[in-house]
């Protein structure tokens, strides 16, 4: 097998099994799937820059009214109370559970904000044709923080509370719970859009 | 070509980036050229760090359920739900769906995933050959199915800052949601450090 430079930037290894084999060129919105284990080895996204971008500004305008307003209301006996994400870190962090309390704003809150103010920083510079500094590390977050963001998850937990406080009072759903359902679709479409692959093309081929 | 692992053949991919590089002897000062990262052949001591995490999952498992994760106080008395007695609690007044649903995410998912990354890492560590594509899919539903486990933490979260009437009824998360909650860090953590080529270096050697 002949190892030089050009012909090993062809060859690709999968990320699960290390089957080493030779990228093939997808028609657009294509799946590769390694042959071996039938992991998904890349796509090929239509327009992937400017998709991934128009979504991730969308994503972080739902996420700043999805941290805004209250997600939740209560009425019992003349009594009204709501909350926001961020009350539900507070009221944790008040009763003494600090360790949880640091989870849920990891995971709902710090994670999904690191994510999208690094895609931002990427992609807006990258769509004006320019190379933002720390491109490398950036991706690099993007990737880590990636398994850690929790809104599809946190979203479960709302509607759940909000069946089960159902059975005691009335409940009203706040602003925030339709934009943390509005945010979580946008987030899957980033996610699904984003070719970090291409980024690195893109990269190299930029002064 | 053969089915033939990168490794197999002198070469390895970057973690981060995914570049193909030659490997040279001294792997662990290397970089890679792209993007900097640190270049490992596979994930570093990958079965000793998973192993670990995973027996610490196994020990907080047991807080976890034992201890109560929601703690009720109202004016016919004090209340607390474990997990488990939380989707009795859900059963019994009729929500069904959402009980089912809670079962799944708060019981089936930790205990199946303790169990198939346990399942996964001996057979690693004993260097299997069996069923590697059924192995390399039972590892790929564990790291996607993990964090759904944190529903009952959010319910808990939300409960707490919602239900905060003084005269009729206040409700607090309990020691057990830390407990559970470190399980599902630490199952998710055990999901990272795995690495699922293993399943296939020792098929590839045995063929030579």
């Amino acid at each position: 097998m002949n190892l030089s430079e050009g012909s090993t930037q062809r060859l690709i290894a999968c990320r699960e099994c290390d089957l080493l084999q030779r990228a093939v060129v997808l028609s657009e919105g294509g799946t590769a799937r390694c042959p071996r284990c039938d992991a998904v080895l890349y796509r090929k996204v239509p327009d992937s820059l400017d998709r991934t971008l128009a979504y991730a500004l969308a994503a972080a305008t739902l996420f700043v009214i999805a941290n805004t307003f209250p997600i939740l209301g209560l009425d019992a006996q003349g009594n009204h109370t709501s909350t926001t994400v961020f009350g539900t870190v507070r009221a944790l962090h008040a009763t003494g559970m600090s360790a949880v309390a640091a989870l849920v704003f990891a995971t709902t809150i710090l994670i999904p904000a690191i994510d999208l103010a690094a895609l931002l920083y990427l992609l807006a510079p990258l769509r004006l044709g320019r190379v933002p500094p720390g491109v490398p590390v950036m991706l690099r977050l993007i990737q880590a923080v990636k398994p850690w963001g929790m809104v599809e998850v946190f979203l479960l937990g709302m509607l759940v509370s909000l069946v089960k406080l159902a059975h005691l009072a009335s409940v009203h759903t706040g602003v925030a719970l339709w934009s943390f359902a509005a945010l979580m679709l946008l987030l899957a479409a980033t996610a699904a859009s984003f070719d970090a692959q291409a980024i690195w093309a893109r990269v190299r081929v930029l002064p | 070509m053969r089915a033939i692992g990168a490794a197999r053949v002198g070469l390895l991919a970057c973690h981060a980036c995914d570049l193909l590089h030659r490997s040279i002897a001294d792997t662990d000062a290397s970089m890679c050229r792209r993007c900097g990262a640190r270049l490992h052949p596979r994930k570093p001591d990958s079965v000793a760090r998973t192993s670990a995490l995973l027996i610490s999952a196994y020990v907080l498992y047991i807080p976890a359920n034992v201890l109560p994760v929601m703690e009720t106080g109202s004016l016919f008395g004090a209340q607390t739900d474990t997990i488990m007695s939380g989707v009795v609690f859900l059963f019994v007044t009729g929500s069904w769906p959402l009980a089912a649903l809670i079962f799944f995410a708060s019981i089936v998912v930790p205990l199946s995933k303790l169990s198939a990354l346990t399942v996964l890492t001996v057979s690693v560590h004993r260097r299997a050959t069996w069923a590697p594509g059924w192995r390399a899919r039972l590892f790929r539903i564990v790291a996607f199915i993990g964090r759904w486990s944190m529903v009952d933490i959010f319910v808990a979260a939300i409960l707490a800052a919602l239900v905060q009437f003084q005269t009729l009824a206040t409700i607090r998360a309990g020691p057990g949601a830390i407990a559970f909650g470190a399980v599902v860090v630490l199952t998710m953590f055990a999901a990272e450090t795995f690495d699922p080529r293993l399943i296939w270096d020792p098929i590839e050697e045995r063929r030579g």
